[in-house]
């Protein structure tokens, strides 16, 4: 018998390359990794069609058959498929169960696991962990999933490493460096509301800030965008500049304007139309939530004219823009 | 308790792409059709329970990085909504169930 060694055929550095990702994860990741976890498992003395009740339920298609804690045996679709040809959807699962169980362990890789599935062409696998509990069940539809879970995370990983521009503010020298950001916003554009602030939000992640931060920002310039939608005669200009020690934000607009600002500070009040409303905006709480997220917030406005609405944050050391180094 | 048990209790229809919801544990729930309640009060990681379904709920739970949002009384969201959600990983949800029992089964789990 070959061992596992010869059965995997020695890789040159040509051949390296070739290897997707997707190869390297079957070896990365455990069966811990991506089987299902909280087993739906029966109990030798229920009935099949208690079994079929239950594989509806809970969408399954086998379940492992547990006696006094212990795994006696696994029972399946085909079982059940049995059972109903000879009219027995009353007997107990005892007398259905396969039970001669193959079992894998949480700790074995993926690829393992693949070439078990191949061997057996056995469609699902209790998993037992090193002392031959059982924790959950694997289907090749679950390494399926776990993988593109996995090659997912990746992705994202290093798109997180490509992109990350936090040393931006460290190899540039001027006397006082700054990021700028400009968004067009629409009047009345539900359908993209929310889109700048969820890409300022990313930029500033990008940057190197802390989730905290970016969130305050996010939340900011979301209320900030979402007044442009909503009460905006020809929409307006987010603006956005970022510099080491601090964030200044502004939305800036040509009209209709704010009659009285001090009354649109004020919790609870709102111009914003029914339907509007209905939609679940114009709560009166926009400008609350910003003054709550930003240090400093100003509005000027002149009816006929439009509004300028400024907010800053000023960052602590701990979160301004520099390399820890 | 993870995103799974409580599709899986409260028999949510999950109406965005499949996911391993069992690696998804809520940190909690927050509920409100007002969309800036919604901003100024639930935490990263929530539930959030909501009688709205049109696109602008994508948004507030993608800034909020909420595990899902659960719709209720069989609202239904548009094509669009569903589209924007899966571009942006955001869970959709949906019961015919009242906002009310769903939170009172959610608390029941222990959701808290």
């Amino acid at each position: 018998m070959r061992t596992d060694k010869e059965l995997r055929r020695v890789v040159t550095d040509a051949d390296a390359q070739n290897i997707s990702r997707v190869e390297e994860l079957s070896y990365e990741l455990k069966v811990a990794d991506v089987m299902a976890r909280n087993v739906q498992t029966v109990t030798p003395d229920m009935q099949m069609i208690e079994v079929l009740e239950l594989f509806r339920r809970t969408r399954i298609s086998g379940a492992p058959v547990i006696s006094n804690g212990k795994m006696i045996g696994i029972v399946s679709m085909e079982d059940l498929v049995r059972a109903m040809e000879r009219g027995n959807t009353h007997a107990r699962v005892r007398s259905y169960m396969t039970a001669d169980v193959t079992t894998m362990h949480s700790y074995d890789s993926v690829v393992t696991a693949l070439e078990t599935f191949a061997r057996t062409g056995v469609g699902r696998f209790p998993v037992v962990d090193e002392t031959d509990q059982l924790v959950g069940i694997l289907t090749k539809g679950d390494i399926t999933s776990g993988t593109l879970k996995a090659l997912q995370e990746d992705y994202q990983e290093e798109e997180v490493r490509r992109y990350r521009a936090s040393h931006l503010f460290e190899d540039i020298v001027s006397d006082r460096t700054s990021l700028i950001l400009r968004y067009h916003i629409k009047p009345r554009d539900y359908v993209h509301g929310g889109q700048a602030s969820s890409y300022i939000k990313r930029a500033l992640l990008r940057l190197g800030a802390n989730a905290q931060l970016a969130r305050r920002c996010g939340i900011a310039i979301y209320e900030a965008e979402m007044n442009l939608i909503i009460h905006t005669t020809l929409g307006g200009v987010i603006w956005v500049e970022i510099e080491s020690n601090q964030i200044s934000m502004a939305t800036i607009d040509d009209g209709p304007g704010i009659a009285d600002v001090t009354l649109a500070r004020k919790a609870g009040w709102s111009t914003a139309t029914a339907d509007v409303r209905e939609m679940g905006f114009g709560a009166g709480m926009g400008l609350k939530n910003i003054e709550r997220c930003v240090d400093e917030m100003t509005i000027e406005s002149k009816v006929g004219e439009g509004t300028r609405l400024d907010m800053k944050i000023l960052l602590l050391p701990e979160e301004s823009f520099r390399e820890t180094s | 308790m993870t995103l799974q048990d409580v599709i899986e209790r409260l028999d949510l229809k999950v109406l965005t792409q499949p996911a391993n919801f069992s690696k998804v544990t809520p940190t909690g729930g927050y509920t409100s059709d007002l969309l800036s309640c919604v901003m100024a009060g639930a935490k990263k990681g929530a539930v959030w329970i909501t009688l709205q379904a049109h696109l602008n709920i994508v948004a507030v739970a993608a800034l909020l990085e909420m595990s899902a949002i659960i719709i209720t009384e069989n609202a239904q969201p548009e094509a669009a909504t569903l589209n924007k959600a899966n571009e942006e990983g955001v869970v959709l949800l949906a019961t015919e169930l009242p906002s009310f029992e769903v939170i009172g089964r959610l608390w029941e789990m222990g959701l808290r």
